[in-house]
Formats: structure tokens, C-alpha cells, sequence
């Protein structure tokens, strides 16, 4: 019987499963759970009265438009530094490559700090975008959208990478053979098979951006109703001692999130069998 | 240096790090039983962010007071972060002997938790504040768009830079400096200055999170025409940048910061350290203290003190938190609670 078992290079299923289960409970489930109790103590109509109000909504459609936005920014040109970065040698391609992980590891609040230098009415980008098309970048919703991006951006590229990395070139050539153009086995062989990856890149920036404080604090311009973010608005809460409202404001996010993130789950399961058949 | 150079190095090392700890044990269990309870005494400071450098020079004159009074080494730890977070550390377990922030509010919602009496503020002399501050402007070297007073900062093309009242304790002091200007010039007419406070807010284009971010935003980002700063804070960008780029405007009427300091109950009587802790914030009343405090651009209480730096902080009329607002706890509900006067001047179109 045990002979006919896969070896594991972990021992034993039960005590595996259940280190998984405890440490997912304490690392995980705990602290949230922690957090839907301190929202609890406003009751159901408590909740909605904290959470559906004016400036909370705007910022709701701060938070998520923007981050929504910017995942899709990071789609696009996460997708292409992905590309070039497997399918071409060129001097200086590991540097690049380590330059990706660079929003992961810088602190946050360093990040924003430099882009709001760096984009302000008077910084090196932010001057010449002023003087050229008179644009505003630093302290707009437009601020916020750029510091979203640098920081989701290693999440689309690190996705997609090995993905493409592994993609058989049996398959293009086998396209390529039977008449198709590149541009043709780019679009039916190639990107149905990273698809499923890039959604995954978009969803993981997507969800970094809607929980983002540190960078975008310092390029948002905080103005109520025009460039707040939800967790600003928990922060504000916080400084007024109210902890359940902070609490709500923290569940309505999560629970937006989650559902935005099961839907892109879903949507990638179909996309997955769909290419597979 | 070779793979092989490089191991036993690294090996001396271990064995070094490894000396190092057995002497350390050793000396920590020497200290244990040779010196009991008398040798050191620990105390937590928990402030808010200005203070850093006046703490680290007070800290020292008291170190060596109590040393020469009680023969015990005394150690201050200090703790800085934004008022309101240092709070709310507090209330949730972190071991702080005294407090000492930027509003009573902040002690109010500690005391709230129960971790010292409701009457905290009568405890020391001068409510609670040793040192006080007030709310100031800092402009441009030479003014160029000639700010003197409140009046100017409403004129168009002006651009106001101060941190959120909702998030920084220093703003609420702004807020209500301004507020106070508008009653006092409207014979207390509330729609007026709620219109004037309006008016201002809509000339400002950045709203930071605390004070030393807007601090950052007018004087390197070079965002705005005028900063409203607590004057030690104005007095640390002259001192920081350059007395060449900015001049400090007094307006003619502001409000007295008062910075109040406590002793935790909960921890002192846990920890045994209140009389340490008492005594701490007792010094700071002292004319050492005041002149240390002074030095650190915060206007002394101690008038034979405040007298020697006289041309540093000028007269200006002052009213107060007590007198004008009726205490922190009806302006904090007033003005900055959700729905409050300053979340309403945000609604109506913008």
C-alpha cells in the first residue's frame, strides 16, 4: 500500500494540512477576522451609514478607478517589458531584469516621496510636462494613477515571464509552417496561452493599488471628494479614535476586492479550459 | 582575499560574536546580582514629531540631574510619530511612562481608555503645558505676495499649504487660528468665519497628511506662497534652509498651542517608575528646562525665561483652546468630526 503512494518530499498529508490550515488561521484568517469584529460593533445599518457616505464613495471610486486604471496601464507595458526581457539578448538585459524588482523592494513611502519630487510642479518630469502640455501631475488623480503604476508593475512582469519563458516554440513553428504570419501566431498561439497569466499580473497589481498608502500619500493631493483614498480615509478615522468606522471602511475594501479578484479568478478557470481543449 | 581566507574569517568572527555574548551574559548577570532594583531606571517618552531634538537635550540635563539627586542612572527612551498615532499606540499597550503630544485631545482619548484620571489636565501647572507655541506664517524671502495677516491668505492667486485637520493634530491648531481671526474681526458671527475658513481652504492645493509633510511640500517641492506652521517649526526651516529663503510673518492674532504632558498611570504603577516619571515632567517647569525649551524655538511659561528671548517670539494676541472653543472636546466635535464644520466646507461644491 505505501509502496504504490507518491513520496512526498513533505512527511505526512495530516500534519502538513494542518500546519496549513493553522498558519493561514493565524497569519490570515485572524487579523481579518479581527477587523470584520471591529466593524461588527457598528451593526448592519451602523455599517452602511458609516460606509455609504459622499466622501467615502468618491474615494471608493478613487481608490478602485484608479487602481483599475493603472492595473491596465501595467497590463499593457508589463506585458512588453515581459517580452522583451525573454525573447531578446541585448548587453545590459540582466540589469533590466533586476531593475523590475525594484518597486517590490524599495519602501513605499521612499517610492512616493521620489515620484512626487520628480513629477511636482517644480521637479525634472513635472516642469517640463507644465511648461509643455500645462499638465498637472503631482497632487491630481493623475499623480495618484502614476504612483499606482510604478508600484504594480513587477506583478504583470514576474506573471507573464515564465510563462512565456516555457512556451514550447514548437508551436510557432508549427503555425509559422502551416502559413501563418507573425502577427497571426502572436494572436491565435501565443497570447491565448499568456492570457491566463497576464489576468493574473492584472489582478495581483490591481489588488496592491486598492490597498496602497505609503507612495500615494505624498502625489496625492488629499483633497476631499477629488483625489482621497480609501485608506486615507481609514487613516482620518483612525485619528479621530474611530476605530469601527476605520474598521467598515477597511471591510467595505475587502469585500469589494474579493469579489473583484473572484471574478478575475473565474474568468481566468474558463479562459484556462477554454485554451486546454 | 581567497574562498578559504574568507571562511576562516568568517569563522574567527562566529567565534568572536560568540565571546562577545558569553561576556555579555556574563556582565548582565553580574549587574543582576550586585546591583539590585537601585542601579537604572527606564523610562518611555512617547511624543509627536517636532520635539526630537529639545527631547534629546532635555533628556540629558535630567539624566544628570537625577543622577546627582537619587545616585540612579535614569535612561529616556523617546518615541516620535504624528500626535494621533502616538496616541492610539498608547491606548493599544505601548509602554509609555509620559506622554507628551501635540493636544489634550490625544491625552483625552488615552484617558478615555482608562489608563489615567479624566482630570489629567489639573495635575501639572499651566494646563499641563510647560512649553507652549503658537501658529505663524512662513513666506518667501521678501513676501513677495505681501502676506500680513489672515485676511491675505483668502485673496485670489494665493496658494495656502497646511496639512489635513483631519489627520494632524498641528492643523487643527491652524484651522482654529484662523477661525478665531474671523470671530474676533466679525464680532463672533459663526456663518462668517465658516465662510472665511472656506474661502481659505479653497486656496489650498495640497492637503498632506501631517505637518512636516506640508512642511516638505512648501519648502522643497516649492509649492505655495505661504505656510501656516507652529512657530518652532517655522523658526527649524529658517534654522534647516537657510534664513535666505523664507521670512516668518506673525499675524495679529493666533492661538496658543499648548502641547500638554502627562504621566500614564496604568504603566508607571506598573512598572514602579512613577516617581522617575513624575519627576521628569516636573523639570521641565525648571528654568534649565524652559531655556532648553526656549532654545528649541518653544515659548517658555517662565517669564524671567521668556523675558531673555523676547525678540525672538513677539507679542502677538493670543487666544485659547479653553477660552474661544470651550476646550478640545466640543471643538474636536464641532469642527473635525465626521460632518463636522470641516468636512462641510468640502461638500458644498468644489
Amino acid at each position: 500500500m505505501s509502496v504504490l503512494r507518491k513520496p512526498s518530499v513533505l512527511p505526512g498529508f495530516g500534519l502538513t494540512l494542518g500546519f496549513t490550515l493553522t498558519y493561514l488561521s493565524l497569519i490570515v484568517l485572524l487579523p481579518l477576522a479581527a477587523l470584520a469584529l471591529k466593524a461588527a460593533g457598528l451593526g448592519w445599518s451602523g455599517f452602511w451609514d458609516a460606509v455609504l457616505t459622499p466622501r467615502v464613495l468618491a474615494a471608493f471610486k478613487v481608490s478602485f478607478g484608479l487602481s483599475l486604471a493603472a492595473a491596465a496601464v501595467n497590463a499593457v507595458f508589463g506585458f512588453i517589458v515581459a517580452w522583451v526581457l525573454v525573447r531578446y539578448r541585448f548587453p545590459g538585459d540582466r540589469i533590466v531584469d533586476a531593475l523590475v524588482d525594484l518597486p517590490f523592494a524599495l519602501p513605499t513611502a521612499v517610492a512616493g516621496i521620489a515620484l512626487s519630487a520628480l513629477y511636482a510642479p517644480n521637479g525634472w518630469i513635472g516642469s517640463l510636462l507644465m511648461e509643455w502640455f500645462g499638465l498637472r501631475v503631482a497632487f491630481t488623480p493623475l499623480g495618484i494613477a502614476i504612483a499606482l503604476t510604478f508600484i504594480g508593475l513587477p506583478f504583470v512582469v514576474r506573471t507573464v515571464q515564465p510563462i512565456l519563458q516555457d512556451l514550447p516554440p514548437e508551436e510557432e513553428e508549427a503555425a509559422a509552417a502551416l502559413g501563418a504570419t507573425r502577427w497571426q501566431a502572436f494572436r491565435r498561439v501565443v497570447f491565448p496561452a499568456l492570457l491566463p497569466a497576464l489576468l493574473t499580473g492584472f489582478a495581483l497589481s490591481f489588488a496592491r493599488g486598492v490597498g496602497e498608502y505609503g507612495s500615494v500619500i505624498f502625489i496625492a493631493g488629499n483633497i476631499p471628494g477629488l483625489s482621497e483614498i480609501l485608506p486615507l480615509l481609514i487613516v482620518i478615522k483612525l485619528e479621530q479614535y474611530d476605530y469601527a468606522g476605520a474598521a467598515a471602511v477597511g471591510v467595505l475594501m475587502l469585500m469589494a476586492s474579493f469579489v473583484l479578484l473572484l471574478a478575475l479568478n473565474l474568468l481566468q478557470a474558463w479562459m484556462r479550459s477554454r485554451h486546454a481543449r | 582575499m581567497s574562498f578559504r581566507d574568507r571562511l576562516s574569517a568568517l569563522r574567527a568572527n562566529r567565534l568572536s560574536v560568540g565571546r562577545l555574548s558569553a561576556l555579555a551574559a556574563g556582565v548582565a548577570l553580574a549587574m543582576l546580582t550586585i546591583a539590585p532594583a537601585k542601579a537604572q531606571t527606564t523610562l518611555l517618552n512617547v511624543s509627536y514629531d517636532p520635539t526630537r531634538e529639545f527631547y534629546v537635550e532635555f533628556n540629558k540635563a535630567f539624566a544628570k540631574k537625577w543622577q546627582a539627586e537619587n545616585g540612579q542612572t535614569v535612561t529616556v527612551k523617546q518615541s516620535h510619530g504624528g500626535s494621533g498615532k502616538q496616541a492610539r499606540s498608547v491606548i493599544d499597550g505601548l509602554d509609555a511612562d509620559v506622554v507628551t503630544l501635540a493636544l489634550a485631545y490625544d491625552i483625552d482619548a488615552i484617558a478615555d481608555s482608562g489608563a489615567l484620571p479624566k482630570t489629567w489636565q489639573t495635575r501639572l501647572p499651566n494646563n499641563s503645558s510647560p512649553y507652549t507655541s503658537t501658529i505663524v506664517f512662513l513666506v518667501r524671502k521678501g513676501n513677495p505676495k505681501q502676506i500680513k495677516d489672515w485676511d491675505d491668505l483668502l485673496k485670489p492667486g494665493v496658494q495656502v499649504i497646511t496639512p489635513n485637520p483631519k489627520t494632524s493634530g498641528g492643523a487643527r491648531w491652524n484651522y482654529l487660528a484662523a477661525w478665531a481671526y474671523s470671530l474676533e474681526k466679525n464680532g463672533n458671527d459663526e456663518a462668517k468665519a465658516k465662510q472665511f475658513v472656506a474661502d481659505l481652504f479653497k486656496n489650498v492645493p495640497v492637503l498632506d497628511s501631517g505637518a512636516r509633510g506640508s512642511t516638505v511640500t512648501f519648502t522643497q517641492r516649492q509649492l505655495g506662497d505661504v505656510l501656516l506652521a507652529w512657530e518652532n517649526e517655522a523658526f527649524l526651516s529658517l534654522q534647516e534652509f537657510g534664513a535666505d529663503k523664507f521670512d516668518i510673518v506673525v499675524p495679529s492674532l493666533s492661538i496658543l498651542a499648548e502641547p500638554p504632558v502627562t504621566v500614564v498611570d496604568s504603566v508607571v504603577d506598573r512598572k514602579g517608575t512613577r516617581k522617575a516619571a513624575e519627576a521628569y515632567l516636573n523639570f521641565l517647569y525648571t528654568p534649565e528646562a524652559q531655556e532648553i525649551a526656549a532654545k528649541n524655538f518653544y515659548r517658555p511659561r517662565l517669564p524671567e525665561v521668556a523675558a531673555r528671548y523676547a525678540d525672538r517670539f513677539p507679542n502677538v494676541k493670543l487666544v485659547t483652546i479653553d477660552g474661544s472653543f470651550g476646550g478640545w472636546r466640543t471643538a474636536q466635535e464641532k469642527h473635525f468630526a465626521d460632518g463636522g464644520v470641516f468636512d462641510q466646507i468640502y461638500q458644498k461644491g468644489r
